[in-house]
């Protein structure tokens, strides 16, 4: 079924938003994610502060890199997460047997991801600041549109293979597998954008317009293909 | 629709699992306003055929039409399914889970809910987790969120099993009042003791196969 169909089935947007306030409850209750993604980050930030310890200019060339490594590895917590808890109790299986879209579910997963991977953003950001003694040179506004795009990158392939990664055996395995490689343009991109606008050594432009495009691409991509993950056997 | 018109056609279905079938050419005509026991040991395809009727596997081969198509998408807000494992949230509570689920089949009626969960002998202002149920409780509740959008067909797997005798009757009674009002209900069970007396017809299966339909608990003879 298109996603153009999935109109003529029901209020679409009233099941997004059902959905993502029913993840947002659940997390709300058990903190299964926002918990480990917490954690895994402070290791990240602390270790890495023991290895290194540069002067404020090196720190410039290196944290984007940094930063946005250890909110991928975060983010994989977070994205395992949102389809184990439809997995228990075979929930999903009450989902593809009622009329609902199947883009809704998927919308309302990759929006609760993003909510969870940018409240992980927003708390862990001061403490790179510190622990690294970042100080933007170029327009720092910037960073706040590279930290939207880079993380919706992330999660919206994320929340999709790890959909096609539940049914396998080692889907904790799987995932990192599938999207990482699929998400080194966007990785590549939130790097050297966020190094540009720390350094103001280049215009970080180019690299916020092959974001947009990256995010474009797919998002459309996986709204096509989800259905089809959604019913595979 | 009469009562006897069938509401579901199957022919010559068969599901594969790799090399493994699990349904081999089961063919059969379900009337509407029925209650059917689907009986058979471990393994004879019983939730195979529930699965598939349901829309969550399809077909390797053969036909299922249901209320007139073979379209599942088109019936999908008349078939209510329920499954061994609850398919509810553990971490929310009765109405919470039901509340979530009528918004699924575009239900606005605030009241329905509560009415449902009544309807299966449970209170709906109970705010305790669905996980911290008791499995008897588990079952009926997941009973109920098969019934919530009122579908025409019903397809049940093990709705009775870890439930005490009790509860059992007390289910079974509430199928035969549903059956009345002119759904038609698939029970797969190893209890079929229990629907002795409710139940319209025995369905039995072996290795992926009906093997014979009876009007009472009493199995098919077996073919010379």
């Amino acid at each position: 079924m298109s996603p153009a169909s999935d109109i003529t089935r029901g209020p679409a947007r009233g099941i997004t938003r059902a959905t993502l306030l029913k993840d947002l409850r659940l997390e709300w209750r058990s903190k299964d994610a926002i918990n480990s993604m917490l954690f895994f980050s402070l290791l990240v930030v602390v270790v890495f502060s023991f290895s290194f310890d540069p002067v404020a200019e090196e720190s410039r060339h290196i944290a984007g890199g940094l930063i946005w490594v250890a909110f991928l590895f975060a983010s994989v917590v977070a994205l395992n997460q949102t389809w184990a808890r439809e997995l228990r109790n075979q929930v999903l299986d009450a989902y593809r047997v009622s009329p609902a879209p199947a883009n809704s579910l998927f919308l309302a997963k990759a929006i609760g991801n993003f909510i969870f991977v940018s409240v992980l953003e927003v708390l862990m950001t001061p403490l790179f600041i510190a622990f690294y003694r970042l100080r933007a040179l170029g327009p720092a506004w910037q960073l706040l549109v590279v930290g939207v795009l880079g993380t919706w990158a992330l999660v919206v392939n994320g929340t999709f293979f790890a959909a096609m990664s539940i049914r396998t055996r080692s889907r904790e395995i799987m995932l990192p597998l599938l999207l990482f490689p699929i998400s080194i343009p966007a990785i590549l991109a939130m790097v050297q954008a966020t190094t540009a606008i720390l350094t103001d050594e280049n215009s970080a432009r180019f690299w916020i317009v092959l974001l947009v495009t990256y995010d474009l691409v797919f998002t459309t991509s996986c709204l096509l293909l989800f259905e089809t993950v959604l019913n595979a056997e | 629709m009469t009562e006897t018109a069938p509401v579901i056609t199957v022919s010559n279905l068969i599901k594969q699992f790799g090399r493994f079938a699990a349904l081999r050419g089961v063919s059969a005509d379900f009337a509407g306003g029925k209650l059917y026991a689907i009986l058979g040991d471990n393994g004879a395809g019983k939730t195979t055929l529930l699965r598939t009727l349901a829309g969550l596997n399809q077909p390797s081969s053969g036909q299922i039409t249901i209320l007139g198509t073979s379209n599942f998408h088109d019936i999908c807000q008349q078939v209510g399914y329920m499954a061994h494992p609850s398919l509810l949230y553990d971490e929310m509570s009765g109405m919470e889970n039901l509340a979530y689920f009528a918004q699924l089949y575009g239900i606005a009626e605030g009241s329905r809910c509560a009415d449902i969960i009544r309807a299966v002998g449970l209170d709906p202002e109970l705010s305790r987790p669905v996980g911290q149920y008791s499995q008897g409780m588990r079952q009926r509740m997941s009973l109920a969120r098969a019934l919530l959008h009122d579908p025409k067909i019903l397809l049940l797997d093990e709705p009775f099993s870890n439930v005490d005798i009790h509860s059992a009757g007390d289910m079974v009674r509430l199928l035969g009042g549903t059956r009345d009002q002119g759904k038609t209900i698939f029970v797969v069970t190893h209890q079929a003791a229990l629907l002795e007396g409710t139940a319209d017809e025995f369905v039995w299966m072996e290795a992926g196969k009906i093997i014979g339909r009876t009007r009472s608990f009493k199995p098919p003879e077996p073919v010379a």
